[in-house]
């Protein structure tokens, strides 16, 4: 059979996990750290991202949006999703993504934003005109008390808010990465180490996705980088990359160690079919690499320009990482025999409902999304980088 | 109170949210059916329509009433444990109408079904290659279904 190695059960032939399964994970790991790096600002004091905090936060409502169109699109019936809500299975980890996906945008995210953008929407209430009126005034619920106590209030109940989302965040991704560590038929998931791993890589994917917007944006709109601020968050992408690896490395030596029964099939499949997604996309290019040059930014002393370049690159080259690491998990789970004996591939359809073409258009849907937002409710306003701290433009 | 006028805009969030809770708790109650969760997690009265469902199939104490020296056949061969309708396929409209033919099964696709050489089967449970193994010749010349080992039909295994 063509794409077929060795002996494979005869449902294991075909992939039912496709590109799209891998695209959900990647989304939900922006959403979950692009805002674990908001809290950074309001919970942890990191006054230096402030620039980025109410970008973060629209980057997470605008990849949160997307997040379940890839399993809406897997699963055909989008009109079924409901039931969810309306029958819960409440002994159904995968069931009670609807709850957990709720939570966050309507209880955390939602609710996030509102609080910091209400004197804004107030005034936009007053100084526009047409639809935008409209809008704005449906947005203020007819409070248009921005008076400092009200504000201060605000602020209060904001930072709880936050607080809670941090478990929340940490809750939406762990929960993608238990799916696969719970599956104990399959070697290539079932392991404990799995929502932890998959909460560190969201973390890096979430905040080089928001440093590379703020680098962009910034750049279209020919403000300034604020340097400070991009030195700082390249320091927590830094960190968490780091912890990130070692989990990950943490894993491969332990597999490698216990070698179990399923150890020969793997260790070959990470030498042939995952060799280039996995060794050479995620580790070297992925992860390493971005790692060597963000330690490099720590240890010399580079000039402004450099560090924007090496941020660039290096945010560029953490987004290409983990998403390979969810392709190597969703798709590297599929491809070996459970006997152990056999192989097969996955081979891409371009302009299927679970295609190439679709993916790419899912994958940068949420751009558009957070165009959109940035237009309705602009994050800059509140807060213009400080003069000080602005190394050079945005060029 | 000063703090529920500077608090008011919460009260209108928490308002807008109960608002959707309970639109919520309405559509639920009228579209969720009223047997759902009786038995289990399904709608309780869909065992009820399953059951009016028409039957396709009679279950081998109905065939071995006509067909007893069959069923004295197969009992004594491997195949006892094999109902006469997995090959044979569905026979309720048979068994109301004896008059109705359901036919012979193709014995080139249906006994590989089973009998096809698979590293996915016991190494005890016959298999063959059924081109080396038969050559094109149908099963049946050599092996009497009901009791398939060739000393039964009279030669040797």
């Amino acid at each position: 059979m063509p794409g077929v190695e060795g002996y494979m059960y005869p449902n294991e032939v075909s992939l039912y996990w496709s590109v799209l399964i891998v695209l959900y994970p990647y989304i939900t790991g922006l959403v979950a750290g692009a805002f674990i790096l908001a809290s950074l600002e309001r919970v942890f004091r990191v006054e230096a991202v402030k620039p980025t905090y109410r970008l973060a936060l629209l980057t997470a409502l605008a990849f949160l949006i997307v997040a379940p169109l890839p399993l809406q699109l897997h699963l055909g019936h989008p009109e079924r999703s409901l039931e969810m809500y309306m029958t819960p299975h409440r002994t159904s980890a995968m069931a009670m993504f609807g709850f957990v996906y709720l939570w966050y945008l309507m209880a955390v995210l939602t609710v996030e934003i509102w609080l910091d953008y209400r004197a804004d929407i107030v005034a936009l209430s007053q100084t526009t005109r047409g639809w935008r009126r409209l809008f704005y005034k449906v947005l203020t619920l007819g409070s248009s008390n921005v008076s400092e106590r009200a504000l201060h209030i605000d602020e209060r109940v904001g930072w709880f808010v936050t607080l809670i989302g941090i478990p929340s965040a940490f809750l939406l991704h762990g929960y993608v990465g238990f799916i696969f560590g719970s599956i104990k038929a399959n070697p290539w998931w079932s392991s404990p180490l799995m929502p932890v791993v998959f909460i560190f890589s969201a973390m890096v994917s979430g905040i080089a996705a928001v440093m590379l917007i703020y680098m962009a944006t910034s750049r279209l709109r020919s403000q300034p980088i604020d340097m400070k601020c991009v030195d700082t968050i390249a320091q927590y992408m830094l960190y968490t990359f780091i912890i990130d690896f070692s989990l990950e490395m943490l894993d491969l030596i332990h597999r490698i160690y216990e070698a179990d029964e399923s150890f020969r099939s793997l260790d070959f499949m990470v030498h042939t079919k995952l060799w280039f997604s996995q060794v050479i996309l995620q580790i070297c290019l992925g992860t390493l690499v971005p790692i060597v040059l963000l330690g490099l930014v720590q240890a010399a002393k580079l000039t402004a320009a450099s560090r924007k370049r090496i941020y660039a690159v290096s945010g560029s080259l953490a987004l290409i990482g983990i998403f390979a690491m969810r392709w190597n998990v969703v798709i590297g789970g599929q491809l070996f025999s459970k006997s152990f004996l056999g192989y097969t591939t996955y081979k891409m359809a371009l302009a299927t409902r679970e295609g190439l073409l679709v993916s790419v258009g899912l994958t940068i849907l949420p751009l558009f999304i957070l165009a959109a937002l940035v237009k309705l409710l602009p994050p800059w306003t509140k807060e213009q980088p400080d003069a000080e701290a602005l190394a050079v433009t945005g060029d | 109170m000063s703090i529920f006028r500077d608090a008011g805009h919460l009260f209108r969030l928490a308002g807008v949210y109960l608002a959707g809770t309970l639109t919520f708790l309405v559509i639920r109650a009228a579209v969720v059916p009223h047997s759902f969760g009786q038995y289990g997690h399904y709608r309780g009265a869909a065992i009820a329509e399953i059951a009016a469902k028409p039957l396709h199939y009679a279950g081998h104490q109905t065939c071995e009433i006509c067909h007893s020296d069959i069923a004295r056949t197969k009992a004594a061969g491997m195949h006892a444990h094999v109902n006469c309708e997995a090959c044979h396929g569905p026979l309720a409209k048979h068994a109301a109408d004896p008059s109705i033919d359901p036919g012979k099964p193709d014995v080139a696709t249906l006994c590989v079904r089973c009998h096809a050489a698979s590293a996915a089967r016991p190494k005890s449970f016959p298999q063959v290659d059924a081109e080396q193994h038969a050559g094109g010749v149908p099963c049946n010349t050599c092996h009497q279904p009901h009791n398939p080992a060739i000393a039964a039909a009279g030669g040797s295994k």
